[in-house]
């Protein structure tokens, strides 16, 4: 029976990390991908808090990670909010259509 | 515990702002947009009282709320400086939303809010009020860049700003999670003990990434991709706001962080802030050479500027220290008169942002054109302006901490920058004259522009009484 010890917790939480920030910096296609990418950075977060704070059996991780979660909500609802008023003027939420500004 | 009124007095000015926020947010809600002249001034004086109450707080360096929080000089004398950037961000923007038909009844409670935000990134003694305070800010920027709404430009500049601000606050609290982690602590001195004791390659790593998530925030190369476009973007009030106040804000968090939670590893973040701050000097002085829009030129002007502050906190010293508040609380001053000049390009109801729409200023409105002359030179750092002082005592900072190589750097890269500040003279007073200015400008922004180039002219009287009030209030980190 294999023990699962805090070394697994953090490889998880580095593998769900890597694969927002890659998500973020590979996709192509569409915005709300990227803000899913983003969910998952943060959810990578708190599982590091969480593991360290059960390792340690201290509780200040825990507490982290409740703020994390509610900040987490508030930014998301923002992130769908401009997504939804930039629909509304560009009436596409590619990735490849966020151009109009550069140089 | 029992937690009394008496315990919360160090931040009573944040409490008050809050409250003033909430009472207007109500108020705007019953009122709908028409209420908010009057929600603008209301925040306007708001920034006012909690000015004055700044004042009578105790600065002394009492924490509360189990070490969250601390208020000491250094966070004292920043948060005035950022109530005033606030204060001239909200006159600022008055006439210009007007104009651009978006009297949003959010847009004053919004900068009232980011500044909570700010003033608890000042004071915050631990991960947790770091991140809460960032977080708070931010995310009242990330709407003020799309406010409005119904103009693509500035809906794909919040669009932006918010994929890539969540992605550092991502990598900050990625860090913080490793720090506490490798320290377990989230409490700045509990983590400076436990790296004193011992200094583990981890605990470096999640230091690595509280940086970089931090180096986002005040836009430094290589972190710095969002700032032209969001620059460019946002309505130029907005784009006022972000370059007066954040950035200080911003700066000082990550001083308090340096200095007092990861003295331990001043070696590894000097290195990492030295590079920071060389490649934004460098970009920042050779890509604004290629702009054409204006608002995209001082984008790379405030990343180079972000560059010469940082010499101020790698110096390592309470004079370094003290010499970066000097040069952003002058830098703040030079830009708020700067945008209050662009605020006032505008031909047949339309924004004009390109330089040449400057050509001939000098014969169309003389005194704008004098304004922005004198500004230009500051920035560019001839003396005897203000912006030279700035320059001079940064160098002076790092010349004392033996950063040759900075210091070299910085006057270098400045001579480049002059190039385009420069440059804006000439399309000014040498080119044949275009179309002219609508010539009406309201009180409070001629107000900020005047208050702004007379600082700027009359510096030279009494330089060091800011310099020893910055020196002095640094002196805050440096005491343990």
């Amino acid at each position: 029976m294999l023990d699962v010890g805090i070394e697994h917790y953090l490889t998880l939480a580095s593998a769900l990390f890597t694969l927002g920030v890659f998500g973020i910096f590979l996709n192509r296609k569409n915005v709300i991908v990227i803000l899913m990418c983003i969910e998952l950075m943060l959810l990578a977060v708190n599982i590091n808090f969480v593991a360290f704070s059960a390792y340690m059996g201290d509780l200040t991780g825990q507490v982290f990670t409740m703020i994390i979660l509610t900040v987490a909500a508030a930014e998301a609802a923002i992130g769908l909010a401009i997504l939804v008023v930039f629909f509304r003027t560009k009436g596409s939420i590619a990735v490849e259509d966020i151009s109009e500004l550069k140089g | 515990m029992s937690l009394s009124f008496a315990d919360l007095m160090p931040i009573l000015p944040e409490l008050f702002l809050a409250c003033a926020g909430m009472v207007l947010l109500v108020l705007g809600a019953l009122r709908g947009n028409s209420a908010t002249p009057f929600i603008g001034k209301a925040v306007l004086i708001s920034f006012v009282i909690a000015f004055l109450i700044l004042l009578g707080v105790d600065w002394g360096g009492t924490s509360l709320l189990n070490d969250m929080l601390v208020m000491d000089q250094f966070a004292g004398f920043l948060k005035l400086l950022v109530l005033l950037g606030l204060m001239v961000s909200v006159a600022l923007s008055f006439q210009y939303l007007d104009q651009i038909i978006c009297q949003r009844f959010e847009y004053p409670i919004l900068i009232l809010f980011s500044g909570i935000g700010m003033m608890l990134m000042l004071s915050a003694n631990d991960l947790l009020s770091l991140y809460v305070g960032l977080e708070l800010q931010s995310l009242s920027l990330y709407v003020l860049a799309s406010i409005r709404r119904e103009h693509l430009r500035s809906a794909e500049a919040g669009m932006k700003y918010f994929i890539l601000g969540a992605i550092s606050s991502g990598m900050l609290l990625f860090g913080s999670s490793i720090l506490y982690g490798f320290t377990g602590a989230t409490n700045f001195e509990a983590i400076a003990d436990a790296l004193a004791s011992d200094l583990t390659p981890g605990a470096l790593i999640g230091m690595v990434f509280v940086l970089a998530g931090l180096a986002f925030k005040i836009s430094a190369v290589p972190f710095h991709m969002w700032t032209p476009d969001v620059y460019e973007g946002a309505p130029t009030s907005v784009t006022a706001f972000f370059a007066l106040v954040p950035k200080l804000a911003a700066l000082g968090l990550i001083a308090r962080l340096v200095f007092i939670a990861l003295p331990a590893a001043q070696d590894q973040v000097m290195q990492i802030l030295w590079l920071l701050a060389a490649a934004s000097m460098t970009l920042g002085a050779f890509a604004g050479l290629a702009q054409e829009n204006i608002k995209r030129l001082l984008a790379y002007s405030s990343i180079g500027n972000m560059g010469y502050a940082m010499i101020g906190i790698i110096a390592g010293s309470q004079d370094g220290v003290g010499a970066m508040i000097f040069y952003m609380a002058i830098y703040m001053i030079m830009t708020a008169g700067t945008f209050g000049i662009v605020l006032c390009m505008r031909r047949n109801g339309q924004a004009a942002e390109r330089i040449e729409d400057l050509a001939g200023l000098s014969s169309n409105s003389p005194y704008l054109a004098y304004g922005l002359a004198i500004l230009m030179f500051s920035m560019s750092g001839i003396p005897p302006l203000a912006g030279f002082f700035g320059k001079l005592v940064i160098f002076q900072a790092a010349v004392q901490a033996e950063l040759y190589v900075l210091a070299v750097l910085g006057v270098l890269t400045s001579v480049v920058a002059a190039y385009y500040y420069l440059r804006l003279i000439k399309t000014m007073f040498f080119d044949d004259p275009a179309d002219a200015f609508e010539n009406e400008i309201s009180f409070s922004r001629r107000a900020v522009m005047m208050i702004s180039v007379l600082f700027i002219l009359l510096f030279i009287l009494k330089p060091s009484m800011l310099v020893d009030i910055s020196v002095n209030a640094a002196g805050a980190l440096f005491a343990g």
